[in-house]
């Protein structure tokens, strides 16, 4: 799996994508593949405030349930419903249909310090090899 | 055979019944006209089934389950270590057995002795000042535990809020402080498994009521710098608290109170052989160093010129957390564990359990991967990473065990070592069983390397075989229908 160039990460493997000053937000293929079969995604709901590394949701898989942290700090303008019923798309489709929420980002320039694509693959291999 | 797998709803046969009841003499009376509107038309689905059916019914479903009477049971974390025959003797006499909460206390005189020398035992073997009996579980002790924190602060005007827990902590301690209304930071590990104490030190401020670790944590390791966090948590006014269900690997080696722990519990179900699982209920007593004696759970046992009584004018407790006084059936059985060992009997405990788990660690090293290669207390961690390179999973690993005839591992746990396998021999089996479960993993790490297959598609010998178990937690079917 590649991860796309316009993105930016996080080290708990989330990912932004922004358009001027709205911000699309997910978890990593790395991510889901640690996971493993997920069953369950809990989501903010719209109009909710998140703030930069703080809890936005969790992920539930068949292995454990861990936290997902948000990126960015903005207010949540979209939320991706149809995880609800089929979570199953985190794990086919980490990076495109299964993004969880989109935001309105209150500082699109805070995203400059979240890695770049090429050292998302460093680090997770670095992980791997650990 | 394949066993009978229906429900025993679909087994009912209507009209079928067990029993005849005689005929009495009395006239009968219509319940319609002395119920009036509350008279129920149907009966809500009871199976009807004659008694051998029902007989045989649960006697094939208990012969599908798996006991530590049957086998080893190495659940990491959680000790499933054998219940030794002679509590449910101690437990199921008159005098403990048929006592009623709510006869007089000097009729049960007896029981209350029992509780109190236990308390004193359990100060004893832990080094704390007091004990309480009542929460009926290793995390309604957490909360217990940390609802005496927060009282104490209260009782100082200190508002503090946060409470602070090492990513190797049971996954309970976040969640009983969550409850009790705290907030959470984690404390990340070191490469040697421990706390690590610089990241300890920038997270303790005025805020941060406690410290909650877990001695031996889930890798298996003892936190060694124990003395020294406690000194950094005290200094700052914060507390230690010590999550007690690994205490299995301290016994009469170690006292927590000593290392400057303040308060913690003791999980009666893992370390004191009272049964644990489908066979609880559970007790998690909850030890307390001086300072937080008074805020203890009500009631507590108070002596009078020689007669015990349960005294509940307490102004500092933090109140009552359990109806009556515990699971008794439970304090009755860890008793009789504590006095049938002895002091030198528990100290035993402790080393049989660490000795077994490092002898199923330097049995292994060479086929599994070791993410901590070093000694380890009661308990070892391997992961699957020599078995990923032919595609074989921790999962994979841990159903083909069953083909063995061995329950599985806890698996995927602690979360901070990838594909984690948690291995708890306990200190209950022989070498044979140990030796024999040691055999087991070999073959299937050759296995792995050989035929692959075999270990992605297991189990294959049980009832039931491999399960879709992200499906049945997407879309559970949680009831029968006709």
């Amino acid at each position: 799996m590649t991860y796309p160039e316009n993105y930016r990460y996080t080290k708990e493997h989330e990912w932004i994508a922004l358009e001027g000053d709205v911000g699309t937000i997910g978890i990593t293929d790395f991510a889901q593949r640690e996971l493993g079969d997920i069953i369950l995604v809990d989501l903010p709901k719209a109009g909710a405030h998140l703030d930069e590394h703080q809890t936005m949701g969790t992920v539930e898989s068949v292995k454990a349930v861990s936290e997902i942290y948000s990126p960015i700090t903005g207010d949540v303008i979209e939320v991706n419903d149809s995880l609800a019923s089929a979570p199953e798309k985190v794990n086919q489709d980490p990076h495109g249909a299964a993004w969880f929420v989109k935001v309105k980002v209150s500082n699109p320039a805070a995203a400059d310090a979240l890695m770049t694509a090429d050292q998302y693959a460093d680090y997770i291999q670095q992980k791997a090899g650990s | 055979m394949k066993p009978e797998m229906k429900l025993i709803f679909e087994k009912s046969r209507e009209g079928r019944t067990g029993y005849q009841v005689p005929d009495t003499g009395v006239e009968s009376v219509d319940p319609r006209a002395h119920l009036g509107r509350w008279f129920r038309e149907d009966i809500a689905g009871f199976p009807e089934l004659s008694e051998p059916e029902v007989v045989r019914h649960f006697v094939n479903l208990s012969k599908l389950n798996y006991s530590i009477d049957e086998g080893m049971y190495p659940l990491g974390s959680c000790t499933m270590k054998y219940n030794p025959k002679i509590n449910e003797t101690t437990a199921a006499m008159d005098g403990f057995a048929g006592v009623h909460p709510y006869w007089p206390e000097r009729q049960i005189q007896g029981a209350l002795r029992l509780m109190r020398d236990l308390e004193h035992l359990l100060c004893e073997i832990t080094g704390l000042a007091a004990f309480s009996l009542q929460p009926a579980a290793g995390a309604h002790g957490e909360l217990t535990g940390m609802l005496m924190v927060t009282a104490h602060n209260k009782s100082r005007g200190e508002k503090r809020d946060v409470v602070l827990i090492p990513d190797s902590a049971h996954g309970t301690n976040p969640s009983s402080a969550h409850i009790c209304g705290l907030k959470v930071q984690q404390i990340a590990s070191n490469t040697r498994g421990r706390l690590d104490l610089e990241s300890l030190r920038a997270h303790i401020s005025p805020s941060v009521a406690a410290l909650m670790i877990t001695n031996p944590n889930t890798l298996g390791l003892f936190e060694d710098e124990i003395a020294k966090i406690a000194g950094m948590l005290h200094e700052a006014g914060a507390q230690l608290y010590m999550d007690g269900a690994n205490m299995n690997a301290l016994l009469g080696k170690v006292r927590p109170g000593d290392l400057g722990v303040d308060v913690l519990h003791l999980n009666l179900h893992k370390t004191f052989s009272t049964p644990h699982g489908g066979g609880g209920p559970g007790a998690g007593p909850v030890g307390a160093a001086k300072h937080l004696e008074r805020f203890r759970p009500v009631p507590v046992i108070e002596e009078h010129d020689g007669q015990l009584r349960f005294a509940s004018n307490r102004p500092d407790s933090v109140g009552k957390v359990k109806g009556f006084y515990g699971n008794f059936g439970m304090l009755v059985r860890a008793y009789t564990y504590i006095l049938s060992l002895g002091a030198s009997g528990l100290r035993e405990i402790a080393e049989a359990a660490v000795l077994n788990a490092n002898y199923v660690r330097a049995k292994l090293s060479d086929r599994y991967h070791l993410p901590y290669s070093c000694l380890n207390m009661h308990e070892v961690i391997l992961s699957d990473k020599k078995q990923m390179v032919h595609g074989v999973t921790t999962l994979n690993i841990a159903k083909r065990l069953m083909d063995y005839g061995f329950h599985p591992p806890t698996i995927y746990f602690p979360l901070i070592v990838s594909g984690a396998m948690m291995i708890e021999p306990t200190e209950s089996e022989p070498l044979d069983e140990i030796d024999r479960f040691i055999a087991a993993m070999r073959a299937i790490a050759d296995e792995a390397e050989t035929n692959p297959d075999i270990v992605k598609n297991a189990p294959h010998s049980t009832t039931v075989q491999k399960l879709d178990e992200a499906r049945a937690a997407r879309t559970p079917i949680l009831r029968w229908k006709p």
